[in-house]
């Protein structure tokens, strides 16, 4: 698909917070001058094109009492799809991402409580018999979660 | 902070995305027989507390055009990792950058710095400013592109019952 100028302006533009009013969407709409209505059918392509993921509140796993760990696994190739499924059946896996490496499955783990990490790991491990390497964040320099369009 | 069953319930209706409508907030508060003002002082209070960091749009790098999406990794001297990492966290190209203990043998690396370009030829060039910014404090270095997207879902509350 391509982007016009609009839609990359909405991109941009909704990787700012949303405000909590009751028609939080209807600034956006003034400044681009389109309609709220045509502004969320753009937002809908975008998102039923995958160019956007998701839209909706980023939550934070730790500040709710619970937590992140990034999680690696080194999977034979010819086991990877039968272990991406096993991976990704776990809610508490959030995002996984194939990487070029010896370790070439990485994947962050999001839990309610802290000892939610271990025991999802624990269960990966012993459903693929292969070991999970945690990666907990020990110092936060930057998260910049901005991409321009 | 600890959340109670209101929050949960708005977490849960919002986990896999906003209602795509011009009053969202009202549209919630009608799924689930709360008010909207009570919603939205309800997000309120959850971006106070930091449970929710925003309300926004996970863009997909790949479809903008961001193919080259490197995972660098760095053996930084602990001594000078704090300083070091702070620095490496302002560049304009990192997105994401945290210090992880090492799994000796095997991984060396305790600084983690997302590098997200067009082609790999760019990613290449940050990732040589960054060896150079690092200078001796540096002792080893890798990087990982992602080959695939596997899963993005975000966050998931487990069903409770």
């Amino acid at each position: 698909m391509t982007l016009d100028a609009i839609d990359r302006q909405i991109i941009n533009r909704l990787q700012d917070d949303l405000p909590r009013i009751s028609r939080p969407f209807a600034p956006l709409a003034d400044e681009l001058g389109i309609s709220e209505e045509a502004l969320l059918e753009r937002i809908k392509t975008l998102r039923e094109n995958g160019v956007l993921t998701r839209f909706g509140p980023f939550f934070d796993a730790a500040a709710m009492g619970g937590a992140f760990c990034l999680c690696a696994m080194e999977v034979p190739a010819e086991k990877f799809e039968a272990t991406v499924t096993k991976v990704n059946a776990h809610d508490e896996v959030a995002h996984n991402y194939e990487r070029e490496h010896q370790l070439n499955m990485w994947f962050v783990l999001a839990c309610e409580t802290p000892e939610g990490i271990a025991q999802t790991a624990e269960a990966i491990e012993a459903e693929t018999g292969m070991k999970v390497h945690q990666f907990p964040k020990l110092q936060e320099f930057y998260i910049g979660f901005r991409v321009a369009a | 902070m600890s959340i109670d069953d209101t929050d949960r319930a708005i977490i849960e209706a919002t986990q896999a995305g906003l209602p795509l409508v011009p009053a969202p907030y009202a549209a919630l508060a009608e799924q689930l027989g709360l008010d909207e003002a009570t919603v939205m002082t309800r997000f309120e209070a959850m971006k106070d507390s930091g449970v929710i960091r925003r309300i926004a749009a996970a863009p997909n790098h790949y479809k903008l055009g961001m193919t080259a999406n490197g995972m660098s990794v760095w053996d930084v001297e602990d001594e000078h990792l704090t300083a070091l990492g702070t620095k490496i966290g302002a560049l304009p190209y990192v997105t994401h950058c945290y210090e992880r203990p090492r799994a000796l043998p095997a991984w060396p690396y305790n600084l983690f710095a997302m590098i997200h370009g067009s082609s790999s030829d760019e990613v290449e060039e940050k990732r040589a400013e960054i060896t150079a910014i690092l200078g001796d404090a540096l002792r080893a270095k890798d990087i990982l592109y992602s080959t695939r997207i596997l899963k993005k879902t975000g966050l998931r509350l487990r069903k409770r019952g």
